[in-house]
């Protein structure tokens, strides 16, 4: 048992568990951040993705004592905070979410993704998203909100179309 | 702007009173409809939400007629009690089975506000109307806030016929309206069964027997004891609907703790004979000795038999799907405390917390009204989260520890220790004559979820649940000559409803077979079908799939489309899909849907779901199934059970019928057809006639 620095959606906390305790049980249990969530833990189904330094990562993989002290993490809490990100503007006006469970480790690696590769392509989407599984079948519109959110954030527009 | 967020986060009827101020009232209109004198509205829902929608779609009905908005509605989950009836999500009955009783409550709860408007006006209750939450009075500048006249309405009778509005008068129901509870998924701010936390909870996770029903002969904790966190290692129970089994739970601080502990169990178990007879082999073999045999008749129109051994043009065959995983993204879990003045409080994500009440209650041994029963979203369930084992061991390990405990799955719990769908076998008989398809023999062969799940199936009874779908009332083709009929071959294996149940097994076997006949006859699939069908609706929907799918289109060689049309759940669904050949084997590429639900509450859920219903079925359709071997479950997790990703989904589209019929079922109707769709394109394209599910695309030339 150690005492461990985070520095997670800009604040500073400490947990104080065993070193083998992956991070997303860290993130879950001692800090309280639900959103994160347990699918696999086999970083086969992708629900557990959070960001370190900016870099989409599967949080079940990652033994809280091989967390470098400098890495800056973020999870779905962290975005869109003051304003939604335009990928969570254009997941509600592409009606994304059906159950919404997978949702959250989508959306980390779509934000992540667009960081990365403003314009991506089908395949560049697919390549980037194809770790994130959903059983509710939702992938049609991850591809949409993702198109949505890119060119909404290449022409400064807002995601949201009100054309229904 | 949206207003009045439905409460997703552990806002519960009992809570919403303790936090009002003495001089707000909340007035139960009906069960459904609470009315605050603020004028702040509280809208019900009585089915939980695994994804399908039903936390905006049964508000939706009662908002109709209520006229008010539903983005101006507080929205709660109902508690299993009595008063709200059904309230089982499932069987694609939520919209259809309270279109009119919510519809009726909404309507009742408007006419008794009219009445005491106009009572106050001193006219009559034609003068007045409702609209957006206020009562008004015609020709005039007065109207009244549902607040206003809630008190005074909640003492009146209520109305037991009350008069319902015209569809063509809809302002909310078939309309596209953004759902409710997406603002929150998309911000992590959802709660779900696996996300409650109480105050002085423990964790347990459970080493179950990997052949499932193994008795324990030892355990050895030395080692578990000695992990961090780790309180205490006690045996418990499994109990599935159709036996209880023996199982080790590892007590714990935090649910990692628990986790590594189990890692570090050596449990030695009974196995029994099961390692030789609890394997999927030695099922389908029984079911493939069932297939030479005759079964249980069903139905029969004519003599079938007769006429098909006399017939010279005539075909028979047999076709297999296999057992299958929901695996939902979020696995098992409840939380359960039994207190010390022996009631109960409890969070877990089931299908309907009546039905959870009921099986907590013989759980734990106390009535029904000493449980709180609370029902947070469903990370996804197709059916599992309904088999309430899981909720069973939270309550056998509350009642041991009298401390809240957190019962949760692993994902190898959830792949390993099922319950699955059924692996069901068709062996169908057919003929031809003058160019139709002049006879059908569906017989259906497997285990039956009303006889392993409900004990409630006769030695000589068919199953009513499949043959049901696999009737001609069902199906609706004309055979001059038809038989139904169903052998019951047993297994061990858990088993339950997965997502569309029998008729995601049968529609692989029915639909693929009418190909086969309509190649016999030397027919067009379309045609072949279109020529035994009288019901305009199975017509409509075949039409309309073939324009959409453009049908008739010459194809290039290598390219097919093939399609299937099934009946279930109140609805009426059909699929073409496109399928290449290529150097890797087969591309599907393009998958149309079609689907006939009569009235429905919001169209883009329906083409949502829809579209979730093609993605399931190809994965169940292409994808390995659950295979035990030696008694245990081959697969462990999403390695090994695979489903569908993101870059093997097709070009898809769903097309919905305005039929203006009964609402039917949206949730699962659009699965059966799409597995034989598939069977069907690739016998186009290639002349490859499978019978087989899971098809593996990469090895078809």
């Amino acid at each position: 048992m150690a005492t461990y620095q985070l520095q997670i959606n800009g604040k500073k906390m400490t947990a104080e568990v065993e070193a083998d305790m992956p991070l997303l049980w860290v993130i879950r249990d001692v800090l309280g951040f639900k959103g994160t969530k347990y699918g696999c833990g086999i970083a086969q189904c992708g629900a557990c993705t959070i960001h370190i330094d900016g870099i989409p990562v599967r949080s079940c993989q990652i033994p809280i004592a091989e967390l470098s002290r400098k890495a800056k993490i973020t999870t779905i809490e962290g975005i869109g905070e003051i304003a939604l990100h335009a990928i969570q503007e254009a997941w509600v006006e592409e009606q994304v979410p059906q159950c919404g469970y997978c949702q959250s480790g989508q959306i980390m690696s779509a934000v992540a993704l667009l960081k990365n590769n403003p314009q991506p392509t089908d395949e560049e989407i697919k390549t980037a998203m194809n770790g994130n599984l959903c059983r509710c079948g939702t992938y049609d519109r991850i591809q949409k909100g993702i198109k949505n959110a890119a060119m909404a954030l290449q022409s400064g527009t807002s995601p949201v179309r009100n054309d229904k | 702007m949206v207003l009045g967020l439905p409460k997703l986060k552990g806002e519960t009827l009992s809570s919403i009173s303790k936090n009002l101020p003495p001089e707000f009232i909340n007035l139960e209109i009906n069960p459904f409809i609470i009315i605050r004198t603020d004028g702040s509205i509280t809208l019900i829902n009585p089915r939980p939400d695994m994804g399908q929608g039903s936390m905006q779609a049964a508000p939706s009905l009662l908002a109709e007629e209520l006229e008010v908005s539903l983005y101006k509605v507080t929205i709660i989950q109902s508690d299993g009690q009595s008063k709200y009836g059904s309230q089982q999500s499932g069987g694609s009955s939520t919209v259809r089975g309270l279109w009119y009783p919510l519809r009726k409550a909404g309507a009742a709860a408007k006419e008794m506000l009219i009445q005491v408007a106009a009572i106050k006006w001193a006219t009559s209750t034609d003068n007045c109307f409702a609209k957006d939450a206020r009562i008004y009075l015609k020709n005039s500048d007065k109207s009244f806030s549902y607040g206003e006249l809630a008190e005074e309405a909640a003492k009146l009778p209520v109305p037991k016929n009350p008069k319902l509005k015209d569809p063509a008068d809809f302002t909310i129901l078939g309309k596209y309206n953004k759902r409710l509870d997406i603002p929150s998924k998309v911000t992590g701010k959802a709660e779900f069964g696996i996300d409650i936390e109480v105050p002085g909870l423990v964790y347990a996770c459970i080493q179950h027997s990997p052949t499932i029903h193994a008795s324990i002969v030892s355990v050895d904790d030395s080692k578990t004891l000695l992990v961090k966190g780790v309180q205490k290692v006690i045996r418990c129970k499994r109990t599935m609907p159709h036996k209880q089994s023996d199982a080790v739970a590892v007590i714990a601080s935090n649910w990692w703790a628990a986790q590594k502990g189990r890692s570090l169990l050596t449990v030695k178990w009974d196995d029994g004979q099961l390692p030789t007879t609890q394997t999927t082999d030695a099922y389908f073999q029984r079911t493939y000795d069932a297939a030479k045999k005759e079964g249980v008749r069903y139905e029969e129109k004519g003599d079938f038999l007769a006429k098909f051994a006399t017939s010279n043009a005539k075909l028979e065959a047999v076709y297999e799907t296999p057992f299958l995983a929901h695996a939902p993204i979020e696995p098992e879990c409840a939380v359960v405390h039994y207190k010390e003045d022996g009631t109960a409080e409890i969070w877990a994500h089931v299908q309907g917390p009546d039905g959870g009440l009921a099986d907590a209650a013989r759980f734990l041994g106390i009535e029904q009204d000493k449980i709180k029963f609370h029902v947070p979203l469903l990370g996804g369930s197709f059916g599992r989260k309904a088999y309430h084992d899981y909720l069973s061991e939270a309550c056998y390990l509350a009642k041991e520890l009298k401390k809240p405990v957190k019962v949760l799955w692993t994902r190898e719990d959830d792949i390993t220790q099922g319950p699955y769908r059924p692996g069901m076998l068709s062996r169908v008989q057919g003929m031809v004559s003058n160019g139709k398809i002049s006879g059908f023999h569906h017989h259906a062969i497997g285990e039956s979820i009303v006889g392993q799940v409900f004990n409630g199936l006769k030695p000589d009874e068919a199953d009513p649940w499949l043959s049901g779908e696999l009737s001609t009332e069902n199906n609706q083709y004309q055979f001059p000559v038809s038989k139904v009929s169903w052998t019951h071959v047993k297994t061990e294996i858990p088993i339950v409803w997965w997502r569309s149940v029998y008729a995601s097994n049968f529609g692989w076997g029915q639909e693929c077979f009418i190909d086969e006949l309509a190649h016999l006859a030397g027919k067009d699939p379309l045609e072949a079908r279109l020529s035994i069908l009288k019901d305009e609706r199975f017509r409509k929907v075949l039409e309309t799939l073939a324009e959409k799918s453009n049908w008739k289109e010459k194809l290039p060689s290598g390219k097919g489309k093939g399609l299937a049309i099934f009946a279930s759940f109140g609805s009426i669904s059909a699929c073409c899909i496109t399928v290449s050949t290529s150097g890797k084997g087969i591309i599907i590429e393009k998958a149309v849907s079609v689907i006939d639900c009569g009235h429905y509450v919001n169209p883009d859920n329906v083409v949502a779901q829809t579209h979730g219903n093609i993605v399931m079925g190809i994965s169940a359709a292409i994808k390995d199934g659950i295979t035990f071997s030696n008694g245990k479950c081959d697969q462990t997790n999403y390695h090994e059970y695979q489903i569908l990703r993101m870059n093997e989904i097709p070009e898809m589209e769903v097309h919905i019928i305005q039929s203006g019929a009964e609402p039917g079922g949206v949730g699962e109707p659009g699965l059966p057809p799409v597995a034989p769709a598939l069977g069907n394109a690739i016998f186009a394209a290639t002349g490859i006639r499978l019978r087989k599910l899971p098809i593996d695309i990469t090895s078809i030339s």
